[in-house]
Formats: structure tokens, sequence, C-alpha cells
């Protein structure tokens, strides 16, 4: 069973919630962030070949130009691939434990698997970003010396690629 | 969101109220015939571990000392954990009724019975339990939950980081470290029940991932028989060669001095270590170690093939000669530089105005030296050649071997440079220590050795004329003797530079796993860092099913996990306390070598 919402993030971009409901003990959401937009990549691009242009009239050179067509079609894998998230998906398995996949507009995928046995608590907190308070969700591993203690805070989504407002 | 598992609610219960029953099922079995489930069940997960498949026909006593056997050998606690139908016809009710009265002759709690259907997708599982459950209100079957993994790839791979599990002699009484871990566990223990396959004559037919046949590979064999007498034959060659670098000889006064402060030798001892360490005739005794050791080899194969290929670029087209040829015109000519150098710091540098003397006194200092410097070089002229075919030999023990000693030979070459900045140094620190307990004196202040601290002190009128005199002497030599530490403060940095670009290049050589970085590479799942799950078609009402895959290490994890140790030949200094040495003048000596007591 499928249901589906959308939000927006604290950029303003839209996102879309996905909620999958497997079994009783399996459910999967998954938040779509905004895509790459053909304005800003347009814009990019024009700005890096017009200041490669304008030190190729200083500079006489033409190695200039095809470096930076080389830098921008570079700098775009790199951003693709390494940057831009296009899907977060998140599994929680009875039992068994949690799953986070982040999917990249490249194709590439991302996973951690946390273990039943090693989540304390799934929380809400709160944080400071920029001139605002965000609220993200996280997870509280426990510490494996301490039996009280926590070892590590887990966001669950990438807390500046998307937010949920 | 599901809760944490509460505790067990009583001691003797086997399970955990409120878990769903997994049970792991390898992709290999899910076509095969009818058959009992062997396995291994974990209690405090409440997941049941499937490795194989008994098929029809069998005779349970037979079933039963196979487990018996698997048991001892491997120490894990295989039994029957239920059957598996897999209904190739649609009239097979008998075989149903038959697959349950098996229940009774393999008692096991909680009893699964898996059926798949022919020609669908789906499955159908069922958990049942002989026992009155304890806890009120517990159905008496279970939730099943299907997760299939790849019995060869689970077996071969290793979780990062390595999870020990506490006590391999009780295999069942502990196995709650991890859950993940236990199933990784479990698989690569089994190997003993993985031995038969379908072609063995054996009373009890099998199916696993073996089961078409047992992988294994000629060269592979062909390299174990073969180790054995490899290592002993090299590890004597190679104990030979350090009983002989260690004898007494070689730990005579100059000797010891010259071998301490080359790089040569200690690539060469770190070298010889690594080739002792990898030929040992121990067995390894970890994962771990054997991946050290295959990276170990892999590394120093690297360098002697680099080092071979610029052997043969060297001595080919008379490159040698030509570099003999050029090596003395270089060196007069550096040292052409460092007269023009002296020369104009003689003059007016930069437009400042020196003492005329001390300057004259230094600069002709320096001058004498470099006049001697050169001459020693036109000594050696003759013999360059034949000294640096020799040392291009040494490219076949391996390129970090070739370029220690082209580090080495740049700091000879450049020895004047060193002396100069000592000298250079020297006067400066004597300089300023003299400028700060003179300065003290002018305040009327001293240094109290015994109290580590700055005492006032009344002095007498002609200490005080003296001190003071004294002091603006040291004052207005200052910059005269501050602008030529300088100058050879930088020229020896430089050197230094290069020499420290050179040991970084060694230092990647040595210490990057190649290996690891070729296992991650093409075999990913060897080395994991987890698992994820995949949740595969799904139908309302039937049991949930899985796929459980590998997630391998990234390459930054692999080369941090498995990095090998280098040399120990890293910088001391951090930069607050270099700049520190550099002000007040204190020699700093870059290469720390391991075992070096000087200070």
């Amino acid at each position: 069973m499928e249901d589906e919402q959308s939000f927006s993030d604290i950029c303003g971009g839209r996102l879309a919630l996905q909620r999958r409901y497997y079994s009783p003990s399996c459910r999967e959401f998954c938040i779509s962030c905004p895509r790459l937009s053909l304005r800003s990549l347009t814009a990019v691009t024009c700005t890096v070949w017009l200041a490669a242009y304008g030190l190729f009239t200083l500079c006489e050179n033409s190695i200039i130009l095809s470096a930076a067509i080389f830098i921008t079609l570079l700098g775009l894998l790199g951003y693709l691939h390494f940057v831009k998230i296009d899907q977060e998906t998140l599994l929680i398995i009875d039992s068994l434990g949690i799953q986070m996949t982040s999917s990249y507009a490249s194709g590439k995928e991302s996973t951690t698997f946390i273990e039943m046995g090693k989540v304390k608590d799934v929380i809400i907190n709160e944080g400071i970003y920029m001139q605002k308070v965000i609220y993200y969700l996280c997870i509280l591993l426990k510490d494996p010396v301490e039996p009280h203690g926590i070892s590590q805070v887990v966001p669950v989504f990438q807390p500046v690629g998307c937010h949920l407002a | 969101m599901p809760t944490p598992p509460p505790e067990s609610a009583a001691p003797g219960n086997s399970r955990v109220p409120g878990m769903v029953l997994k049970a792991f099922f390898p992709t290999c079995c899910a076509s095969a015939d009818s058959g009992l489930l062997v396995g291994r069940w974990v209690p405090e997960q409440t997941s049941a571990v499937v490795l194989a498949v008994v098929h029809f026909p069998f005779i349970p006593i037979q079933v039963k000392e196979l487990l018996a056997r698997v048991q001892q050998a491997s120490q894990v606690g295989v039994a029957v954990l239920g059957t598996w139908c897999h209904r190739r016809q649609d009239a097979e009710e008998s075989l149903g009724h038959f697959l349950e009265g098996l229940g009774a002759i393999f008692s096991h709690e909680p009893w699964l019975q898996l059926c798949r259907e022919r020609g669908s997708k789906f499955w159908s599982c069922k958990a049942t339990r002989r026992q009155a459950p304890t806890c009120p209100g517990a159905p008496g079957e279970d939730q099943v939950m299907l997760v299939f993994y790849d019995q060869r790839k689970v077996l071969l791979s290793q979780l990062h980081p390595p999870v020990a599990l506490p006590d391999h002699q009780a295999g069942d009484a502990v196995a709650g470290a991890g859950g993940l871990a236990a199933v990784f566990d479990t698989v690569a223990r089994s190997e003993e029940l993985f031995r038969s396959d379908r072609f063995d004559e054996g009373p009890v037919r099998l199916s696993h991932w073996q089961s078409e046949g047992v992988e294994a590979s000629i060269l592979a064999e062909l390299a174990k028989r073969a180790s054995g007498p490899i290592c002993l034959l090299l590890g004597g060659l190679l104990s030979l060669v350090s009983a002989a670098s260690a004898c007494r000889v070689f730990q005579l006064w100059p000797l010891s001095f010259i071998w301490s402060k080359l790089s040569t030798c200690e690539q060469l001892r770190h070298r010889l270590e690594q080739l002792t360490f990898v030929f040992s005739t121990q067995k390894a005794e970890n994962p771990t170690q054997l991946m050290r050791k295959a990276n170990v080899l892999v590394s120093v194969f690297l360098d002697v093939a680099l080092g071979l290929a610029l052997l043969s670029w060297l001595h080919g087209k008379d490159r040698i000669g030509h570099l003999a040829e050029a090596l003395v015109p270089v060196a007069d000519h550096v040292a052409e530089e460092l007269q023009h150098l002296l020369q104009w710091l003689m003059g007016a540098p930069a437009g400042l105005k020196m003492n005329r003397a001390l300057d004259q006194v230094l600069g002709r200092f320096f001058l004498y030296h470099l006049h001697l410097w050169i001459s020693y070089i036109h000594l050696m002229s003759p013999f360059i050649e034949r000294i640096l075919w020799h040392v291009g030999l040494s490219a076949c023990l391996g390129l970090t071997v070739s370029l220690s000693i082209l580090s080495d030979i740049i700091a000879l070459l450049t020895f004047h440079i060193y002396c100069f900045y000592v000298y250079g140094a020297r006067l400066y620190c004597l300089k300023i220590c003299g400028l700060s307990s003179l300065w003290r004196l002018f305040r009327g202040k001293k240094w109290n050795v015994l109290r580590q601290r700055v005492d006032s002190c009344s002095y007498d009128l002609d200490q005080l004329f003296i001190g003071t005199l004294l002091f603006t002497i040291l004052l207005f030599l200052l910059p005269t003797t501050a602008l030529y530490y300088l100058v050879f403060t930088l020229l020896r940095l430089l050197v230094v530079a290069v020499q420290g670009l050179i040991h970084v290049l060694v230092d990647l050589i040595n210490s990057l796993p190649l290996y690891s970085l070729g296992l991650r590479l093409c075999r990913p799942y060897r080395l994991a860092a987890g698992v994820k799950f995949r949740v595969l078609e799904h139908e309302a009402d039937r049991p949930l099913r899985l796929l459980m895959q590998i997630n391998p290490l990234p390459f930054s994890h692999v080369i941090r996990t498995y990095r090998l140790p280098s040399c120990g030949c890293h910088p001391t200094h951090s930069w607050g306390s270099l700049c520190r040495k550099l002000f007040f003048g204190e020699l700093i000596y870059p290469w720390r070598q391991k075992g070096d007591k000087r200070d």
C-alpha cells in the first residue's frame, strides 16, 4: 500500500513523501528531493564560460577554454555522483533493523543498515542551521562499553540535502 | 516505530516474545527438491539459519550421525530445523502428511515448515511450537519472515570491524554479540557440512552451494603445496642476511653513524623486516594477518617491477654516462650560484647596510668552504660514472631503494649547504642566547636555574657597564647574522622540501595496501562493511521476503584498515614548534630515524 504526500523543505524546494506498508513488520518511507533544475545548471555553465572567455581575451591562450569545458564537465559529473541526492529511503524491518538508502542523481546508491540490537531510540532532535532551528529525525546507538550511554547519533535523512519543513 | 525487544519472559523459554521469526534461506536451495531443513537455531535473535536441505530417501539415524559429526568438527550447533516442500505436481498431498510426521522423529522447537508452489514466487511458511506457550496471549504459531542470502558470498566474506564472538567452544551458548555477525559466523564455520556434493556416494544427499561440485583451483592447490618449502628456503636466506647485517663490524662507531643517517639503509631494513614476516613459516592466525602478508607481497612485487623498469630505462642508450657527465657541471653551477649569493651578501643585499667587518669575515669564511667543496667535487669526477653505474644496479631491489638512494645523493651533494646552515644557525643561536641574558641584566634581573624562573638581582656597577656594552654590540651586529642565517635556512629548507617529496613517494609505495584494494575492486563481497536488504515482491497474507546482500567496504575504509606500517621517518615537528625553533636558531633535524637516540 502506498501513500503519497507533498511537503516543502526549508530551502523552499518541493519534497514528496511516499509511505509503503509491506507487512505488519515492515514499512518503508521514501523522500524524493527536488531535481536538478535546468535554470541553475545553465546559469552556472554560463558564468564559468564567461569567466574563461574573459581570461582568454587577457591571455590569448586557448588552453583556458578547453580547461573551462573540462572543469565544467568534471564538476557536473562530480556533483551528480557525490552531492545531488535524488531519493532517500528508510526501511524499517521489525526485529532486524533499520536501513537507510540514499540514491544519487548519477544512479549511485549508498546504504547503511543498523541492527535492531544497536538501536537505543529514535528521536526528533533540534539543530541550529544558519539562523533557523530545524528539526530532524535521528537514531541513537547504544554504547558497547557503557550500558546506558550513547555512542552515536545518526541523522536519518541528510540534513543539508532535504529537510522536512 | 517498532520498540526494541523486551527481556526474555522466563528462563528456559527459548524465544523472545514479540519478535518475528526470521528464516535465513540460501538462494541455492530455492529450487531444490523437497526434504529436511538443516541449520542452526539462534534463540536470542529468534532466527533460523538454514545451511542445507537433506533430500529423500534418507535414514534418520544416518542424518543424526552426520549432524553430530559436523557439530563436533565445526563447534556449530547444527540441527534439523524443519521441512522443505517444493511441490512440482499438483497432487502431492501425501507428501504433506509425510512431512508432518517427520516432526515427531526430529524434534525441534519451533518446527519450521516452508512450502513453495511450482511456478509461484510466493512461499508459505509456518512455525509451530509443540510446547504450550508460557506467556499468556502468545500465539502457538509464529510469524515468519524469509531472508534469502547467497551462501557462497556470505561464506567468503569478512565483516569489518571484525566482531569477535567471545566463546568459540560453546557454539550455541553465546551468539548475541550481533545478530548478523552470528549468521556470517555460522555459515563460515560450517565448512564440514559443505564438503559432500551430489557426486559423492554417501548415505545422505545434501543440497547447498557446493552440491554441484566442490570448487577448487589447481593453481591455488599447487601454490599451497609449494609455499612450504619456498618459505623455508627464503626464510633461511633472509635470516642469513639479517645475521650478516647484525655482525659486530657494522656496530663500530663511524659505520653505525653513517648507517643511521642514510635513508637507504632504513628502507632496506624495513624491506628485510617485511620479507621476513611474509616468509615466516608460521601460519597466519587470523584473516587480518593473511591480508597483511598478501599486501606486503604484492607491494614488494610492484616495487621490484617498477625498479626493473627504471633499471632498463637507465641502462639503455647510455643514460648513465649522460647523467655522470651532467653531474659535475651541475654541481659547479650550484657552487657558482652560491658564490654569487655570498658576494651579494657581502655587498649591500636588498639595500640593507651591513656591518662591514663582520660581513667580510663571515663572507670570506663561507667562500673558503665553497672553494674546498668545489675542489673535492673535481677530485671525485673521474669515479662518478662507475659509482653511478653500480648504484643504478640497486634499482633491481626496488624503486623505493632507488628513490632512497637518490634522496641520499641529494643530501651528500648539498652537504655544503647543510654545513653553512649549521654555522649560521649556531652563530645566530649564540647571539640570541647572549642577547636574551644581557637583556635581563639590562633590566636588573637574572635567570634562576634552581627555580627555573626569572628573579631580580642586584649587579655591581662594573658588571652593569660591561653587560650593557656587550648587549649593545650584540644588538647592532644582529641584522648581519640574522640575514646570513635567514638565507642559509631558506636554502636548507628547499633541500629538505625536495627530500621530503621523495620520502612521501617512498612512503606511499611502502604503505599502500594494493592487494586489499584489488580485492575490493574485483571481489567486493570479500570485504564487507555490513549488509543491505531489499524487499522482494510481496503479496498480502504471505510471509515477507527479503534479499540480504553484502554491502562492500568503501575504499577509504579499506586503505585505513589495511594500511601497512611505513618506515617511521615522519617529520617530528608541528608547524608551531618548527617556527619556534627557526626563530630561536635551534637546529632542525627533519628526519628522525627509528632508534635514533640523538637529540
